[in-house]
């Protein structure tokens, strides 16, 4: 079977600096892959170029078989996305937000209506259907953002640091969401996360990434023995050292980089 | 069509919840128009020029569009800063059709504004020449409203802060308005200000109105209807240009 995501020697440069480095990685259909490391590893790079919101400088990448770069709109239409930043309209109502994105992805006008509803039904949104976003908390508005993710119905989910910010209970209803939704749907999850523990408990395999390149990649055992380590955090700190990070961590942060690099060359 | 139209009515639907927004944007205008109009309009019946309202209201339902137009573009830094724009750029749509759609959405918001302008005019005494014409003179209004919207996006995709976005169009489409044929006629006009006048496209947007509504005219309609549609063509490539090269 044809892998559900496909890197083949990613790279990307921000003037002389390489964000991303000739990266090679495959993701299987019904996978939940985890995207692990420190502050400026990568992580938000790669996820842009995924997502199409970044040009890769070189190497190519396929979601379930479409080019990301030749075929942008084919991949866009097969994956989901859940920011680290929410993406609605606070001005909106949940069902407008996602009226509007199942009007850009093209889902056809009948299956319009009960589509929203049975995704608002599925994340207990239902009730605060005709309400402004503006009015939902921060775990409602992620709520909403993976059910508008899947109203295209995907294959594959990208989560950009879903739980930063959640409560437990939350946090928790995420995860056993999206467990079922890889288990039931066979959809693919890639995410990224900052807590380590997350990742032990629902990824099947984990990715590491530092400096722009993978630095490892299995099941949490796999990472364990190959680092001579217990706990999954353990062997994450061994990986990518114990030293803090201070490279960008915001968007605009990301922006002002990449506008100093264009400057610089 | 469908996505152009959801885009469209995404403008509608904030615009129409946004009741502080309505009424900011019809007071500058009513203050224009109730000042000058009764302040100046004595001396300028003195001076032989006729009715001021008459002159006056073509030129503050063009500062109407141009402002409602202009800053209509903040939203895209609003898009940028709430994050909604990510989810538009990771849609397979085209980026021509997101711009459009959301670009005509700001430009009705802005018609409606003029339309309910020239309304109020009407009680403080303004009558248009002839009821056919006002056909024009909306085909006129939605000219301009599409080119300063477009304009106002494609400023708003290139400044990525507020402040900085309300200082230029404070630098550009103050002195700009203040320099055009809005508020005084170019005829009578110290040869400087007649200069910049006549160089000025919002005096065309002006002229075109004040033909259409009052059977005025400084340069010709025909004149008229050519720089503005340079001006739609100009600023609607400027604005698409930028748009696309928008980076979140």
């Amino acid at each position: 079977m044809a892998d559900a995501i496909r890197l083949n020697n990613l790279t990307k440069k921000f003037g002389d600096f390489k964000a991303v480095n000739q990266i090679n990685l495959s993701v299987k259909k019904g996978e939940i892959f985890a995207f692990l490391g420190p502050n400026g590893a990568g992580k938000s790079t790669t996820i842009k170029m995924l997502t199409t919101l970044l040009h890769p400088s070189e190497g190519s990448l396929l979601i379930d078989g479409n080019d990301v770069v030749k075929d942008q709109d084919a991949a866009r239409k097969s994956f989901g996305v859940v920011f680290q930043d929410p993406s609605l309209d606070d001005d909106l109502t949940a069902y407008e937000n996602m009226e509007l994105h199942a009007i850009l992805y093209d889902v056809p006008a009948k299956d319009l209506k009960p589509k929203v509803h049975e995704l608002l039904k599925l994340v207990e949104l239902e009730e605060r259907v005709d309400a402004q976003v503006k009015t939902f908390s921060g775990g409602m508005k992620r709520r909403l953002e993976i059910a508008r993710g899947l109203l295209h119905k995907p294959s594959v989910l990208f989560l950009d640091e879903p739980t930063l910010g959640l409560d437990t209970q939350t946090r928790r209803l995420l995860w056993d969401y999206v467990s079922r939704l890889s288990k039931e749907n066979k959809m693919t999850i890639f995410f990224t996360t900052h807590y380590i523990e997350e990742a032990e408990q629902v990824a099947d395999r984990i990715a590491v990434i530092d400096h722009g390149s993978i630095v490892a990649l299995g099941t949490t055992k796999e990472l364990a023995q190959k680092t001579n380590t217990k706990t999954l955090e353990d062997a994450y700190l061994a990986l990518t050292g114990e030293s803090l990070r201070d490279e960008a961590v915001s968007d605009k942060d990301n922006r002002i980089a990449r506008m100093a690099a264009r400057r610089r060359r | 069509m469908r996505q152009v139209y959801i885009l469209w009515l995404r403008q509608l639907r904030k615009y129409f919840r946004s009741k502080s927004r309505i009424i900011g944007a019809i007071g500058q205008p009513l203050l224009f128009l109730l000042a000058l109009g009764y302040g100046i309009g004595s001396v300028f019946k003195q001076a032989g020029q006729g009715d001021y309202i008459q002159f006056l209201v073509p030129g503050v339902i063009v500062q109407t569009i141009l402002f409602a137009s202009i800053f209509w573009g903040i939203n895209v830094i609003f898009d940028r800063l709430w994050g909604f724009l990510k989810e538009m750029m990771v849609a397979p749509a085209s980026r021509l059709k997101i711009f459009l759609g959301s670009v005509l959405g700001g430009a009705t918001t802005a018609v409606l504004q003029g339309i309910l302008v020239l309304v109020i005019s009407f009680f403080l005494g303004f009558r248009p020449y002839s009821i056919p014409m006002l056909g024009v003179a909306l085909i006129v209004i939605c000219l301009i409203a599409i080119a300063v919207t477009s304009l106002g996006a494609g400023l708003g995709s290139v400044i990525d802060n507020i402040p900085g976005f309300q200082a230029i169009n404070q630098f550009l489409i103050f002195p700009l308005y203040f320099l055009s044929s809005a508020l005084y006629p170019l005829d009578s006009a110290p040869p400087v200000l007649r200069f910049i006048g006549n160089i000025n496209p919002i005096s065309y947007a002006v002229d075109a109105l004040r033909a259409t509504l009052i059977n005025q005219s400084h340069f010709g309609l025909a004149k008229d209807f050519l720089v503005l549609g340079v001006i739609v063509v100009v600023l609607v490539a400027f604005g698409v240009d930028r748009f696309r090269r928008i980076e979140v």
